[in-house]
């Protein structure tokens, strides 16, 4: 956190100047683990079974906050006697179909009984505690190399900070969801949060750090194959607009879909949308699976995808596999990147290590590439949702140079054109490009208003006046509303996000700066900071509570609950929606209101998180006879990427893991570029522990080449003790080698691309991949150039019995 | 006493030495340049709010513009000190961030590859923005699908995005809604990766 996200370590370092406890927990000692109270080496990958031990210690001893789990969670849930635990199933829970190599959830079904004692056998309460019972301290020494007294203070100190007087909380950066296991690794630390009531209460929860001013807002607006927005799933194939909400839980909140969806696509389509045509639901493509950024570099090296947008995004170096990336990119017909520099996305045709190396010649590259420059963010008017769904608006201060212009500005440019060159057409697949709202007031110069655009994402009820809450939503068609969830932003006509109330001007909370969805809310679920009856849990933690007196919720930030929903409100019978959560259900995006310990619908890799190795790992798995997540994506066919993967070969008996710096940022097109920045880190380095240096002969300043089995890579070596070898007991001694990852071709300061080492195994509930645990050798000197160097990797492949990489078609 | 070369009696070690700033901490050290220098803040003509473009921290920024010969020009970047996220302080990124806006590197014209082309070539806006919306009306008809298994899908395989995590949610919007119309569901981001 000090090094990727500094200006928010501030907080920390007050904390603890106020007597917080700061633990940190990383492969590597960092500038974080400096001025933290406890530094916690671990091997990468193994979180699951630190965090499993962290709940197994709470539970065994008695230490959760039993009135919040019984209260708040699904904790006293009654599961049916079909389902099998992964413990008593090998590593697999019910409905495990190995062909396939997915899950079927119906055993996981809660039967709708509760056992308010926890003490039913098959209550969520007590299959977690069996669940995790194997997760011990232990166990972590022999998976994390952390040993028992060190993992103690964490327990102890962890049970400390819960409760009602104090909170914890967990903070992470996005390498911990670039695992096989991504979203359980979040989920182990989400069960640890209910158990110890440290969610919707100031002070707790779970916090990701992501690495990008607007991560937030693309996936809440989204531009992701799954979603339309404020997280409503794309359609089905053959869906209707009936069964597609059907298949939505439509829990709480979600019991207003409906509204949601109507008003979206009144939005979208306007006039068009009727309630005789489904509002246009049909003008919606279908989804069928998976069409995740790597399942859809795959579909390019096989010639599926004609046509690519880059905006602002370079995956020739930031995303994993390099190597197939650029050759997906080489087997287009045509490209278009918008950047604000020269990247190596854009120029791989010229120098990438492909062209190199000889698999792929200029000349028989057929792509066409239009390279358009890009507006910096000074130079337009937008909002970033920052990593708290706060909402900041950015004002333009100047125009951009040259032919550089906004992507609002590109996209509303190519809209006009094509539903220009469309015009008068009656094929009925064009139809909703013709009936799509494209009327964007323009400023000055033909951009488009970006401020219209935000007040449509708001969106505006009957009388067509912008909407103050998604309250006001209807299903009729009388409302129109972007999405959903951000309703609100533009209230009274008032573009929220812009407002600069200085901090010293208002209370901590701040909620006069910038604008958070939803409804300017700081902290979500936060009916949850106060007990069942309304009032808070203590004085030290009192946030949002009951006024009895004016019969409303009220504190010091938005009650994130109906706000005249008194604490004794029971549902009448055959209540649905929002009407059918009690006064005292926090979790109002859950059907029944409490936080989920036990996760019955949504995952695909089981209801509660099971540690597995990652799919490259020196080491077998010592809790399942699985070693690596049975469900996984490791995609198969004619690109065999499976064919990729090491497992546990000990031609590759090293980990390699990524991370980022400072000074520099992702992929390197914001930061290579900069001479100041080029200058703070000119050049790649890979960290090693001096035992590692002197197993491999590494000199510290000198090179080495990083192989693993899809590349080789060269850096310079740092040999610190930043980085320190990991003992397992009976294993033996597990070298990490830490590797930054912003280096291309491109740039003030060049270097090889790290992601070109990793694998494409992705989480197969989000499509993230693993990025952050893979195996490599790693050698002194320089690595070979040109064919010598897939040469390289191949020698590692044969000797690890993979099939020799074979030439690309396209090539 | 004979007179000193001016550049002994102007040398700051001399006047650290013989003056009052034994410690060379004041007028010791300060020269006809340091008199003259100003920050560059003070020139501005105007000071507008604005948001890193980093991480996901979202420090508040002032960015503060001057105006000569009919050009604006970014004359610094600072952190804003009323922002309750970072209270006026930036990171080494966000401190650097005016170079994002002046580098030399800045791409400024349109360059346009030819298919098995070995060199960049000139194209104006109008003419690429041209080519691009056929290319999208041609791709799309050509890989149109209407049905995939028997049912109606209504889409595009055959033409994809992926943006970066600094675009603005209001671009966010219009990527996933034009696109949507046009029936491309390849539409992807960062925030996947």
């Amino acid at each position: 956190m000090a090094e990727c996200h500094p200006v928010a370590f501030q907080w920390v370092v007050e904390a603890k100047a106020r007597g917080a406890t700061v633990i940190h927990v990383d492969p590597r000692f960092t500038r974080t683990s400096a001025l933290a109270d406890l530094h916690v080496p671990t091997r990468a990958g193994g979180d699951i079974v630190f965090l499993g031990a962290l709940i197994n210690h709470v539970l065994s001893g008695g230490h959760e906050f039993t009135e919040y789990v019984r209260a708040y969670t699904n904790a006293a849930d009654i599961l049916p006697a079909e389902f099998t635990d992964a413990e008593d199933g090998g590593g697999l829970f019910s409905g495990y179909d190995p062909d396939t190599r997915t899950y079927d959830n119906s055993s996981w079904q809660p039967t709708g009984e509760r056992d308010e004692t926890l003490q039913h056998p098959r209550c969520v309460f007590q299959v977690l505690k069996r669940h995790f019972s194997r997760y011990t301290p232990d166990l972590v020494e022999q998976v994390c190399g952390i040993g028992p007294a060190e993992f103690g203070r964490v327990a102890d100190a962890v049970v400390a900070a819960s409760g009602r007087e104090k909170t914890t909380a967990w903070v992470y950066a996005v390498g911990w969801t670039q695992h096989s296991t991504g979203v359980q690794h979040i989920r182990t630390a989400s069960i640890l949060q209910m158990l110890l009531g440290n969610m919707g209460r100031p002070g707790g929860g779970i916090l990701a750090l992501r690495g990008h001013a607007n991560i937030q807002g693309a996936t809440d607006v989204p531009t992701l194959f799954h979603l339309l927005g404020g997280y409503l799933p794309m359609p089905g194939p053959g869906e209707d607009m009936a069964t597609y909400l059907a298949r939505i839980p439509d829990g709480g909140f979600w019991g207003n879909k409906r509204k949601y969806l109507v008003s979206m696509l009144k939005a979208w389509f306007g006039d068009a949308a009727t309630a005789d045509n489904d509002f246009c639901f049909g003008y919606l493509p279908r989804i069928s699976g998976d069409h995740g950024t790597y399942r859809t570099t795959l579909d390019m090296i096989d010639g599926k995808v004609k046509g690519f947008f880059l905006l602002g995004e370079n995956p020739a170096v930031g995303s994993a596999g390099g190597r197939l990336q650029r050759l997906a990119l080489a087997n287009l017909d045509w490209l278009v990147v918008k950047d604000l520099t020269m990247i190596e996305s854009a120029s791989f045709w010229q120098d990438s290590p492909e062209v190199a190396g000889g698999e792929l010649v200029t000349e028989r590259i057929g792509t066409e590439v239009f390279l358009l420059p890009a507006a910096a963010h000074v130079e337009k008017d937008g909002s970033f949702t920052n990593t708290q769904r706060l909402l900041q608006w950015h004002a333009k201060a100047l125009d951009p140079p040259g032919d550089a212009r906004s992507d609002l500005a590109f996209m509303y440019d190519l809209g006009n054109r094509i539903r220009a060159r469309l015009a008068g057409s009656d094929d009925p697949a064009d139809r909703p490009v013709l009936d799509l709202t494209w009327d964007y007031p323009e400023e000055p110069g033909g951009d488009p208003s970006a401020e219209a655009v935000l007040a449509e994402l708001n969106g505006y009820a009957a009388d067509g006046s912008p909407l103050a809450s998604s309250a006001q939503l209807a299903d009729d068609g009388s409302t129109r509303c972007g999405s959903w969830i951000h309703a609100g932003c533009f209230a009274g006509g008032v573009n929220q996000t812009a407002r600069r109330t200085p901090w010293q001007e208002q209370d901590h909370v701040a909620l006069e700066w910038g604008w958070a969805w939803p409804a300017n809310r700081r902290i979500l679920y936060n009916r949850a900071s106060a007990d069942p009856d309304g009032r808070p849990w203590s004085e030290a933690k009192a946030y949002v509570w009951w006024d009895e007196q004016a019969r409303e919720w009220t504190g010091l930030d938005v009650p994130d609950f109906e706000k005249a929903k008194p604490p004794d409100y029971l549902p009448p019978p055959g209540a649905t929606g929002p009407a059918a959560l009690s006064g005292r259900d926090p979790f109002i995006m859950q059907a029944d209101g409490k936080a989920a310990i036990f996760v019955a619908r949504g995952l695909q890799d089981g209801p509660l998180p099971a540690h597995f190795e990652a799919a490259e790992s020196p080491l077998r798995n010592r809790v399942y006879r699985q070693d690596a997540s049975p469900v996984s994506i490791q995609y198969a066919g004619r690109r065999q990427t499976r064919d990729q993967v090491a497992g546990h070969d000990a031609t590759y008996p090293f980990v390699v893991t990524t991370y980022r710096l400072t000074e520099h940022h992702t992929a390197g097109g914001m930061s290579r570029t900069l001479s100041r920045l080029a200058e703070l880190q000119p050049e790649l380095f890979c960290e090693v522990s001096p035992e590692l240096a002197a197993e491999r002969g590494l000199e510290n300043g000198g090179w080495a080449t990083i192989i693993t089995a899809r590349a080789a890579i060269e850096a310079r070596v740092l040999v610190t003790r930043r980085l320190r070898p990991v003992r397992i007991p009976g294993e033996g001694v597990i070298h990490q080698v830490g590797l930054p990852y912003h280096f291309g071709s491109e740039g003030l300061v060049t270097g090889d691309s790290v992601n070109d080492l990793l694998p494409l195994v992705l989480d197969p509930n989000v499509f993230i991949q693993e990025s952050k645990v893979a195996t490599c050798d790693i050698r002194p000197g320089r690595r070979p150039t040109g064919a010598a160097r897939m040469q390289l990797v191949n020698s590692y492949r044969h000797r690890a019995g993979l099939a020799d990489e074979e030439p690309q078609p396209g090539s | 006493m004979p007179q000193l070369p001016g550049w002994i009696a102007n040398w700051p070690a001399y006047r650290q030495l013989t003056g009052r700033d034994r410690l060379g901490r004041g007028e010791a050290v300060r020269s006809p340049h340091t008199e003259a220098a100003a920050p560059r803040t003070q020139a501005a003509d105007r000071v507008v709010s604005s948001i890193c473009p980093y991480c996901a921290v979202g420090c508040g920024q002032r960015v503060y513009v001057a105006s000569a010969g009919g050009r604006d020009a970014v004359t610094q970047i600072e952190g804003d000190p009323d922002s309750p996220v970072s209270r006026g302080r930036l990171c080494p990124k966000g401190a650097a961030s005016k170079q994002l806006v002046t580098q030399p590197g800045r791409l400024t014209k349109v360059a346009y590859r030819r298919p098995y082309g070995t060199a960049w070539e000139q194209l104006s806006l109008d003419q690429a923005m041209d080519m691009i919306a056929d290319r999208v009306i041609a791709t799309r008809r050509d890989t149109w699908q209407e049905h995939h298994g028997g049912q109606r899908v209504a889409r595009t395989l055959g033409i994809a995005s992926l943006g970066g995590a600094t675009l603005d949610n209001e671009e966010n919007y219009l990527i996933k809604k034009l696109w949507t119309a046009l029936g491309a569901i390849q539409i992807e981001n960062q925030a996947r990766i």
